[in-house]
């Protein structure tokens, strides 16, 4: 990364002029290729990945943190576990997940202990990086199924579900009181939730806001009965879809609805926070931000409202990837099914925001955080993102079109994604 | 040298014409003997990587353990052929790519230049007070790094940030600068009424993007990024300028002086081809660097929105990195090598004095 940038800034004038052509242009050939070429050799991986792991005796944990209350959390669970079991481990924080994995696997000593988020989960399966210890784990039945569906490849369950999250309509109750609005107005329905929409916006608030991606207007498509990919097959240009972005266009018609990036926010939360949309649609993320970022907003959770097809949400969850080239597979198992337990899992629930992926550890979750009820009613109807390989992409490529939503044409959208992830859903071969 | 330390040279009759052939070779022997740690390092750390990456390009590497091992399967062109004629995502994606990066180096690199020479002049000329001032006033930013330049420019072309502010003053309504996917060009077709794509623009293109969409220009905020990418290097080409400038003795310019030429000619017909090996550096340099830039976009854009800001070179680093398809990563630098070789060649060939 750093050689791109070093190319604009010239050595000056160190060469022959008659020579410097053929210079410049074999310097650029080679900067360009050891942008990718030079960290996945050479580099065996200096932050966090290489030290002793290799071993065999300390377990290397490498996680993508929310943040220091997170690897506060885990790094003490992670002790806790560590003097219980004997066991050494060292917990690191990433501060590119991807990147740092990368090198891990391609010098063959990646961590032993990381996360793997859903979206990357197929193509590190595919690679063969990871171990399906999935029929070690005692609790594995306990898992949410639609987790544990994420993670399932092959009919092999590879990793635990670390934790997971939903979406919720989050209201800001002064707006929502302003407005003339009460508990009995809480919209359960598409028609209701426009029509608050409507009296919350003005004055320069907008009623509602999300960032433009799939991962947000997904819930609608969910609500409306439609979804990406059905039992392997792409269903992307669905007319339950269509019926869903034209929705969300017919509130955006109404200057009801806007865009985080249209607000100048750069997500639903930041939008919701600062005051400049009265809703927005987030997952449980939003309750640790808001406490830190914006601790004087007053707001309230509730389930995204029914479509005409009935109550939807979507779910994102990572899980606890146990690298196939670790030494002490064994003992990271064994670390894993500890930070999976529901004692565990309640515990980072209170560090760090996140809701346990067990669901006999639902019961206790509930009475903690009773005000997070909705983000935990969404787990018995909530849909995961699709996570086939080649598919991330194309979600990229369809979030760039549902930027111009407002004034794009749903069905042309929705065309063209269902074409991409044909060709994706083919050349991954599920 | 070696001629003479060897005694056999001295001892042994030769022709002289035979001697000057065998010192030359001797010569030649050393001068490889010299060169040869650092000959050894560039193979090491430059040409072998390269042919790695393009063992890589070939191979549907799936990033574990070597590339070399076996088991890794070897599939051609594929990795191309996919990128350059497979229609999909990935032709698509590279062909936005390209398309934002040609619009990024055709606005950055002829202003950078013309900036910087303007720059350069202007701290040269003699009469200026506190020329020091400004030679590290506009240098500034070269200096700095990169991340921080383009976080305070994430601030300063904020929905409500100073550049705004500032258009407010002047009664302009200034648009959401990195939110804003819409095609500078398309937006001044507009503006003349053109809003759709004429059929034969909408219905052919290249690389999976059609030919209207190709003219769209640099989106808006691309151009945020263009005006930050002039404003990092200008500084930097300046000091390119300002050293080949103080090179030019001050008899030529009097001469032509005594000539009768006034101050723009002798700047245009005197100067400025004077600096031609400077300018032909100036490009070079310009041209590679902007057809790989990357830190700005990793670090600001992410290649939003709507993809108006990817690059091939952040384009090769997800492919690889994020999606783990190292092979057609490594396809994507390559064919951006090519394309900066390409280039860089006419580019020579233009600017060959005749």
């Amino acid at each position: 990364m750093s050689e791109s940038t070093s190319t604009r800034r010239p050595r000056s004038g160190r060469r022959a002029r008659r020579s410097l052509a053929t210079c410049a242009v074999l310097a650029a050939g080679v900067l360009v290729l050891s942008a990718c070429g030079g960290s996945g050799f050479s580099d065996t991986g200096s932050q966090g990945s290489s030290d002793g792991a290799s071993g065999g005796g300390q377990l290397q944990v490498l996680i993508g943190s929310s943040g220091q209350a997170e690897t506060t959390a885990v790094t003490d669970a992670v002790a806790a576990w560590s003097k219980e079991s004997g066991t050494p481990a060292r917990v690191s924080a990433a501060s590119d997940l991807a990147q740092e994995l990368s090198q891990g696997f391609a010098a063959k000593t990646p961590p032993d202990v990381f996360y793997v988020s859903s979206d990357l989960f197929n193509s590190y399966a595919a690679s063969g990086a990871l171990e399906a210890y999935g029929d070690q784990l005692s609790n594995a039945d306990d898992f949410y199924p639609v987790l544990k569906q994420a993670f399932t490849r092959d009919g092999k369950l590879y990793c635990a579900p670390k934790d997971f999250s939903t979406l919720a309509l989050v209201i800001n109750t002064d707006l929502w009181t302003k407005a003339g609005l009460t508990d009995a107005d809480i919209p359960t329905t598409w028609d209701q939730l426009k029509t608050v929409a409507q009296k919350l916006t003005g004055n320069g608030v907008v009623g509602l806001s999300t960032s433009a991606e799939y991962s947000r207007l997904g819930a609608f498509m969910a609500e409306a009965g439609g979804g990406l990919v059905e039992d392997g097959k792409a269903t992307a240009d669905s007319a339950q879809n269509v019926e869903a972005l034209k929705y969300v266009q017919s509130l955006m018609a109404d200057g009801s609805y806007k865009f985080a990036a249209d607000l100048g926010a750069g997500w639903g939360g930041e939008a919701f926070g600062t005051g400049k949309a009265a809703m927005t649609i987030e997952g449980n993320w939003l309750v640790g931000s808001m406490a830190s970022d914006y601790p004087d907003v007053e707001y309230e959770v509730v389930e995204l409202p029914a479509g005409p097809a009935g109550k939807g949400t979507l779910t994102f969850t990572n899980c606890w990837g146990v690298a196939a080239d670790s030494k002490n597979k064994e003992a990271a198992v064994k670390l894993v099914e500890d930070l999976t337990s529901s004692d565990q899992q309640l515990s980072f629930a209170k560090a760090f925001g996140v809701m346990p992926s067990l669901q006999s550890a639902a019961q206790p979750f509930q009475q903690e955080f009773p005000a997070q009820a909705a983000f935990l009613a969404g787990a018995s109807y909530a849909t995961a993102v699709p996570n086939q390989e080649g598919v991330s992409d194309v979600i990229t490529d369809l979030n760039s079109q549902l930027e111009g939503l407002a004034n794009g044409d749903p069905q042309a959208i929705l065309q063209r994604t269902q074409t991409n992830l044909e060709t994706a859903l083919k050349s991954s071969g599920s | 040298m070696a001629a003479l330390t060897t005694p056999s040279a001295a001892t042994t009759p030769v022709t002289p014409r035979r001697r000057s052939h065998q010192a030359r070779r001797r010569e030649a022997g050393a001068g490889w003997l010299f060169t040869a740690p650092a000959l050894a390092l560039v193979l090491l750390f430059i040409a072998l990587p390269v042919l790695m990456a393009l063992w890589v390009s070939i191979t549907d590497w799936r990033g574990r353990g070597s590339p070399f091992a076996a088991g890794v399967p070897v599939v051609g062109l594929q990795n191309y052929t996919d990128l350059l004629a497979g229609g999909g995502l990935p032709t698509q994606d590279l062909g936005t790519a390209l398309r934002n990066n040609l619009w990024y180096v055709l606005l950055v690199v002829p202003t950078q230049t013309v900036v910087a020479l303007l720059l350069a002049t202007a701290v040269n000329n003699r009469l200026l007070r506190g020329r020091g001032f400004f030679r590290t006033a506009f240098y500034f930013p070269s200096v700095t790094s990169s991340v921080a330049i383009t976080v305070v420019f994430l601030f300063l072309f904020g929905a409500s940030g100073a550049v705004n502010q500032v258009l407010a003053w002047l009664g302009i309504n200034g648009p959401n600068w990195f939110a804003d996917p819409d095609g500078v060009l398309h937006l001044l077709f507009g503006a003349v009424g053109i809003d759709s794509a004429p059929a034969v623009l909408a219905d052919h293109g290249l690389l999976g993007v059609s030919w209207w969409d190709w003219l769209a220009g640099p989106s808006v905020a691309m151009t945020a990024l263009i005006i930050l990418a002039i404003f990092t290097t200008s500084g930097t080409f300046m000091l390119l300028f300002l050293a080949a400038l103080q090179n030019i003795a001050g008899e030529v310019s009097e001469a032509a002086t005594m000539d009768g030429a006034n101050a723009w000619q002798r700047f245009v017909h005197v100067t400025v081809p004077m600096l031609r090996p400077t300018l032909f550096t100036v490009l070079t340099l310009g041209l590679v660097g902007t057809w790989q830039v990357f830190d700005q976009i990793y670090t600001g854009t992410q290649g939003g929105p709507a993809k108006t800001t990817i690059t091939p070179a952040y384009l090769s680093y997800t492919s690889s990195f994020v999606n783990q398809q190292w092979g057609q990563g490594a396809a994507i630098a390559f064919i951006l090598f090519a394309i900066i070789v390409v280039l860089s060649l006419v580019q020579r060939a233009v600017l060959k004095e005749r």
